[in-house]
């Protein structure tokens, strides 16, 4: 495989189609079930769906990467066995995994087929990485979006397997796999059911001074005015008081954006291989622009010329871009 | 009453960072006075901390086991730093006392040598168990969000294999880690420069919304629940599914008390709506809830309608 | 990208309720033969709705004298302009520059990104909405231009003139 590959998010077919078009080396999408961490109402893939995009991305050159990366409560593994008995059948190229009953399943049963450990697995270190690569034979780690340039091209060192960093999207401040609020406010998991702030607990009210609030399960997360730009609806992302922060602060983070585009030439010489696009909740139109810009830019960039990115704030929650924890520790 | 009695009461490692001098004063009276078998010890949340109290470890375990309680050591749930690498590396290599192991770094340093599973660890299922214990799991504290019916499965397939099986009874929820510290933003500091103000909130920073309900607490990296979970009434199904150990976390409360009405309750010495009146006193208004052990948002309290 | 659009119905005259009282009967005809012919080309797009088939959408965009009333349930379709005094209750109601909408059905937009910059209003069952919004995403070509395509040349240039007018503003 090629350096620095385009793993692109499709939450449909057509986005799939779309994001194969505009020139994503890789694609990576789930099952219309818990066994992905974007279980979201009306989104994914059917096995025979499923079919038809293995078969559309392989005839354009592209790879089809599978997502089984929550973790089955007991009882439930069957579910998370088929999905991979499915998916093998069907010819995805890898399995992007977390559990290690999956990964250990996936291991034994179709030890021919790629595995990655997804960020929800949260291997932030060598000896982390090591476990899962020796252990289940991963080739590919996606690396938990905490970490400095010079920590990641340190961990390359010492590590068996190929390093996939996210440079655009969603920008995930809790260690990826191990969060619970959604659960702790809605009744359903992020972990165990691959929900996140569930469509189904939020209402947005929008208020007579244009200011709009939103709530997730009848807790207020945000409130808007009328003038400033919104963001999603997750707890990470809320307006909280604390003690000594009496007006009301993202206690967490504000409603923003990752964006590596200024940071790809570094990563790529820290010994990144593969660069995710966060969104497989987000539209075609999303996906449109954002693989044909980083398409183009990954372009330029191998071919020695200064990469020209398009501009994406547009398509950034809050409207706001960030390089969090990329390019200093300081964000910590 | 004698299956109930073999079940073990544990206390979870201090999530908060309590000064040296107050966890001395800690663990002497639970050394002393609380119906606990076993202690965890040691920094799980953030290795800064560490160096505040490692040096009184020794005197600490030491304490503890005269006591009569068993004690293990806890490995950090996040580890990135060097620090951090180094601090899980040699944790592995002791041979006694036992270790809990929260992080994959700390499974790849410990091999295939005994080891506890902790909370941090993800044994969502049968599957991940029984991986686990073909490399030398011998104990697993189950994830704080699963429901009773996978405690259920979990807990008999554990058992199956030889292992304890371990479930949080009390105290505040983890709810996520991250590598930014909550509290140094809280205070207009990044983690690097904190000064290690999380010290002023002993049970957590408390997090309202904006129409002022209380939401969540911060402690450091990690956002905890701001209901303390409350599984009294639930420990007799536990015990049923095969659940062995019952964990309490500390809080910034009478653990001794604590422990004792839960001990009572479990040998039957106090009836469980007894225990449950004097947890309520000893807690203030802190909201109790038990919505993940039912399937339900983790704030919530559900009434029992068989009460164990 | 702020838009200035009065949309508080109450300011909305008496004249302009009988504007749009005339207004809707002049398009329902033509609605009913769009929502047909998509439905009849799409039937995927209905299972990916799942449970809201039977949710009722008002679709209101800001600067039309109407809204749009949806109910996508195959067995008995519905989308009929209504006047806004007259709408009724809703499941879900999006709102929005009408160009705006269109370009969202077509997935020439992101909804996420029209919603953060504000211009993209949803209340009531967000998940009715975020289905709806995964089920026309799913859709490859141009519902806009299928649609104008049925009304020949004429509805083409219609289409035309309309991008073309909001563009310029």
């Amino acid at each position: 495989m090629s350096l620095a590959e385009l793993i692109c998010p499709a939450g449909t077919p057509a986005a799939l189609r779309t994001a194969v078009d505009a020139g994503a080396d890789a694609v990576y999408c789930g099952f219309q079930d818990a066994t992905n961490a974007r279980n979201f109402p009306g989104l994914n893939f059917t096995p025979e769906e499923l079919a038809e995009a293995v078969a559309y991305a392989h005839a354009k050159g592209a790879k089809v990467l599978l997502a089984l990366n929550t973790y089955p409560p007991a009882g439930k593994v069957d579910l998370w066995r088929q999905a991979a008995d499915t998916g093998a059948r069907l010819g995805v190229d890898a399995f992007i995994v977390a559990d290690m009953g999956v990964a250990d399943y996936i291991a034994r049963t179709h030890p021919g087929i790629r595995l990655h450990l997804s960020v929800q697995a949260a291997a932030s270190s060598p000896e982390a990485i090591r476990y899962y690569c020796e252990n289940f034979g991963v080739k590919r780690v996606v690396l938990p979006r905490i970490l400095t340039i010079p920590e990641i091209r340190q961990i390359r060192k010492e590590i068996p397997c190929e390093i996939e960093t996210f440079i655009f999207g969603n920008h995930g401040l809790m260690v990826e796999g191990r969060c619970s609020l959604t659960n702790y406010l809605t009744g359903q998991s992020t972990n165990m059911d691959g929900v996140c702030s569930p469509a189904s607990d939020v209402e947005y009210a929008r208020h007579a001074d244009g200011s709009m609030s939103s709530q997730l399960a009848g807790f207020t997360i945000d409130c808007f005015g009328a003038e400033e730009k919104a963001g999603y609806p997750t707890i990470c992302k809320g307006r909280y008081t604390a003690p000594h922060r009496p007006k009301g602060y993202y206690a967490f983070e504000e409603p923003i954006s990752l964006n590596l585009s200024q940071l790809l030439p570094e990563l790529i010489d820290a010994g990144v291989h593969a660069f995710k696009i966060e969104g497989r909740q987000r539209s075609k139109s999303y996906v449109r622009g954002v693989v044909t810009a980083f398409r183009k830019a990954v372009d330029d960039i191998r071919a020695g010329r200064p990469a020209n990115m398009a501009d994406l704030v547009a398509l950034t929650e809050g409207q706001k871009q960030t390089q969090g924890a990329f390019e200093t520790k300081k964000w910590r | 009453m004698a299956v109930r009695e073999m079940i073990k009461l544990t206390l979870g490692p201090i999530a908060y960072h309590w000064s040296a001098e107050r966890r001395r004063d800690f663990y002497a009276r639970i050394a002393d006075e609380a119906p606990i078998d076993e202690v965890y010890l040691g920094e799980v949340i953030c290795s800064k901390r560490a160096p505040f109290f490692e040096a009184d470890l020794p005197a600490t375990l030491e304490r503890l086991e005269r006591g009569g309680k068993t004690v293990i050591l806890s490995s950090l749930a996040e580890v990135m730093l060097k620090r951090e690498r180094k601090a899980t590396a040699d944790l592995a290599e002791l041979a006694s006392p036992e270790i809990e192991i929260n992080n994959a770094a700390g499974l790849y340093a410990r091999g295939d040598r005994p080891h506890r599973v902790g909370p941090f660890m993800n044994a969502y299922n049968e599957a991940a168990i029984a991986w686990m214990a073909s490399r030398g799991a011998t104990h697993v504290c189950l994830p704080g969000e699963l429901p009773a019916p996978s405690i259920d499965v979990a807990a008999q397939a554990a058992r199956a294999l030889g292992l304890g099986v371990e479930v949080q009874v009390f105290g505040r929820a983890s709810l996520a880690v991250s590598a930014r510290c909550y509290h140094a933003r809280a205070h207009h500091r990044t983690k690097d420069n904190c000064q290690f103000v999380c010290e002023e909130d002993p049970d957590g920073m408390p997090l309202r919304t904006s129409d002022d309900r209380p939401i969540l607490r911060v402690n450091g990296i990690q956002t905890q629940s701001e209901s303390y979970i409350d599984l009294l009434p639930e420990m007799g199904r536990l015990i049923a599914d095969g659940v062995t150990h019952l964990r309490l976390m500390p809080q910034a409360v009478d653990m001794v008390a604590v422990a004792g009405l839960y001990r009572e309750a479990l040998d039957g010495r106090q009836t469980v709506a007894a225990a449950e009146e004097g947890l309520r006193a000893l807690c203030g208004n802190v909201a109790f809830s038990n919505g993940f052990y039912h399937g339900a948002a983790g704030y919530r309290r559900i009434a029992n309608a068989v009460p164990a | 990208m702020s838009s200035t659009v009065d949309t508080n119905p109450r300011n909305r005259t008496i004249g302009g309720a009988v504007v749009s009282r005339l207004a809707c009967a002049a398009v329902q005809p033509i609605l009913s033969r769009v929502v047909r012919r998509v439905a009849a080309r799409h039937p995927s797009l209905f299972a990916r709705l799942g449970p809201h088939q039977s949710t009722d959408f008002l679709i209101d965009p800001i600067e039309l004298p109407f809204a749009l009333h949806l109910r996508p349930d195959p067995k008995a379709l519905v989308f009929r302009a209504v006047p806004r005094d007259a709408a009724p209750k809703a499941g879900a109601v999006i709102r929005g520059r009408f160009l705006l909408l269109l370009e969202l059905m077509d997935s020439e937009e992101d909804g996420d990104a029209a919603f953060f910059s504000r211009d993209l209003e949803v209340a009531g069952d967000t998940e009715a909405v975020v289905r709806l919004r995964n089920a026309l995403d799913d859709v490859d070509g141009s519902i806009a231009e299928e649609a104008a395509a049925m009304f020949g040349p004429p509805g083409k240039a219609i289409l035309a003139r309309l991008r073309r007018a909001y563009s310029e503003t």
